[in-house]
């Protein structure tokens, strides 16, 4: 059997290309290393609670009735419906700062409004920074990159409000430290500003059924418990794909989200010189804490908080195992959901160091995440109400998680900082999707699966 | 098919990419996608659809062809007229 597409990996990339190409007849089949789908989006059991791997929110939520957003979009090219995702709006989030706090819902003239109240002599500014980004054609594949900060701050001139700006879009999305291509900015600050935060009643298992389900349904071959070992090389030409158990796939074209790098590393006689990319280095890591009680029951009614308790927001690899000075503090009860979940959470990310994680010995791993959990709460705690005498249960990942899980070098969600958008690589049938594509995010990796498929498959 | 089947067919494949849109007035001799909102990835949609339905093949040069509803039953009645 010779496979019209062979995908690496089962997670929203992979899973959305798959659709696209099972969809229209063509021979496909993915392969999951992992027992379970998602990538860095899944799900799993502890302790009996079932919990998300990595969902805060989905981004890009717009109502029914707007058909030009990424979301529609997406869904029309999967044949889904808004109703598969079963999603519900956030209450409001916020960029609180010590000395000031911008909040946001889903309704973009109320964050106008609050730039206006809380830096007045920028309304105007603000409003020339926003033709910018509407006239700027953010998907283009070939537009020179440039630099988001130097762009914000030739419109903007209070250092506090562009950092103010940067530090959400830089935490939902990207891979470069301290800076972001400006075509990634207008994408983040669409995704989070302008259109807004929805979440499944149930969490990401909604949307990666629904993906699941459109794909069997479509005819589309799914193997879990199939890591790519090696990718064979003929004349330029990926010839077939070696599974870990010693099994040999063989497909006309192969679309891979594992990541460009962690791809190249899986060619066979691979030369080094072809490869031209820098690892990324972003990493996190995130604390899940079960409450014995509703957040809102003690006074937070917060979507998400983006906090940074300085007025300058670093946003790069910490010097220690992880920076507690800025994060995010999210709680999944808090979207307008019919009923209400069946625990309370709160879910903080921190930036932390992968190199640091990965050098210490089993014991000092344990002992250095309980007390980052414990630093952490602490900081938390000056931020949004104190919910230590509450918390029932605690789950902690790190780098080392994110690497072990989804195989990110660096546990980099994000990926690597250059990003390949045209999904090419130097073999003539070997294409990237996902992360290292440029598309980020739930949203973001269905809708580069879906253009590569597109591109490379359907349409090449 | 005749070229009324022709015309339903069209019809039929765009309500199930765009399924929010009216198209019970869509005129014939004007752009579609100036009459509904399509963009290129819904377009290229209908062109995919027809093939994996009708194994109907439209090389890309002839992609334009398709512009209005009475510029793709012209181009598709000798290409489905035996379906
Ligand atoms: C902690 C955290 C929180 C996040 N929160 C959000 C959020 O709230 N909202 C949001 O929109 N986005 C969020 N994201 C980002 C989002 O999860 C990702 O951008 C998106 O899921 C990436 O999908 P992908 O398909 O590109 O990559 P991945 O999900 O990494 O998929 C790659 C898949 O390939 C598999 N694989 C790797 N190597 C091999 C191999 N050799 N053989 C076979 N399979 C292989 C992996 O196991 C994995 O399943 C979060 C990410 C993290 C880490």
């Amino acid at each position: 059997m010779i496979y019209d597409a062979i995908i690496i990996g089962a997670g929203m990339s992979g899973l959305a290309a798959g659709i696209r190409l099972a969809y229209f007849d063509k021979k496909v089949c993915i392969l999951e290393k992992h027992s379970r789908v998602g990538g860095l989006n899944s799900f799993y059991t502890f302790n009996g609670y079932k919990l998300d791997v990595g969902l805060h929110a989905v981004t890009n939520y717009v109502p029914k009735g707007i058909k030009s957003a990424p979301l529609p979009k997406l869904l029309r090219q999967l044949r889904l419906r808004i109703e598969d995702f079963d999603l519900y709006q956030q209450k409001m989030s916020a960029v609180r700062f010590p000395d000031k706090c911008l909040r946001f819902t889903n309704d973009f003239n109320f964050f106008v409004q609050e730039i206006a109240e809380n830096f007045p002599s920028q309304t105007d500014n603000f409003q020339q920074l926003l033709k910018k980004i509407f006239a700027y054609d953010e998907l283009s594949l070939t537009a020179k990159p440039v630099s988001a900060r130097k762009v914000v701050s030739s419109y903007l001139s209070d250092p506090l409000l562009i950092e103010m700006i940067f530090c959400p879009l830089m935490y939902y999305g990207s891979a470069r430290e301290n800076d972001v291509e400006f075509a990634q900015f207008v994408i983040m600050f669409k995704s989070i500003l302008c259109e807004g935060f929805a979440r499944p009643q149930v969490g990401v298992r909604k949307i990666i059924e629904a993906l699941v389900g459109k794909y069997r349904e479509c005819g589309g071959e799914l193997r879990i418990n199939s890591g790519v070992k090696t990718i064979r090389i003929i004349d330029n030409k990926v010839k077939s794909v070696l599974l870990e158990n010693g099994e040999e796939l063989i497909g006309e074209k192969i679309i891979s989200s594992a990541g460009y790098l962690e791809t190249m590393q899986l060619l066979s006689g691979l030369d080094p010189s072809k490869v031209k990319t820098r690892e990324g280095q972003l990493s996190f890591m995130e604390f899940i804490l079960i409450l014995d009680t509703e957040p809102t029951k003690k006074g937070y009614d917060t979507t998400i908080t983006f906090y940074n308790n300085s007025n300058e927001f670093v946003y790069q690899k910490p010097v220690g195992l992880a920076d507690i000075s800025s994060g995010v503090i999210c709680c999944p009860n808090n979207f307008l959901f019919d009923k209400p979940l069946p625990e309370g959470i709160i879910r903080i990310t921190n930036m932390a160091n992968f190199e640091l994680w990965d050098g210490l010995d089993e014991e000092d791993y344990r002992i250095q995440k309980t007390e980052c959990l414990e630093a952490t709460l602490k900081e938390v705690a000056k931020i949004i109400p104190d919910f230590r005498s509450s918390i029932k249960a605690v789950d902690i990942f790190t780098p080392k998680t994110i690497h072990k899980y989804t195989g990110h070098l660096n546990g980099a969600p994000y990926g690597a900082p250059d990003k390949i958008k045209d999904g090419r690589t130097h073999l003539d049938n070997l294409f990237i999707c996902g992360t290292d594509q440029g598309f980020l995010g739930i949203v973001g990796a269905m809708l580069s699966g879906i253009s590569m498929a597109n591109l490379h498959v359907l349409m090449g | 098919m005749t070229r009324e089947d022709i015309r339903s067919t069209i019809l039929e494949v765009i309500a199930d990419i765009v399924p929010d849109e009216d198209l019970s007035a869509l005129t014939g001799d004007v752009r579609i996608r100036d009459q509904i909102e399509l963009d290129s990835m819904d377009f290229l949609d209908i062109i995919m659809e027809l093939r994996k339905r009708y194994g109907v093949e439209v090389p890309e040069d002839d992609y334009m062809e398709l512009a209005t509803l009475d510029g793709s039953v012209n181009y598709l009645e000798p290409r489905m007229k035996e379906i």
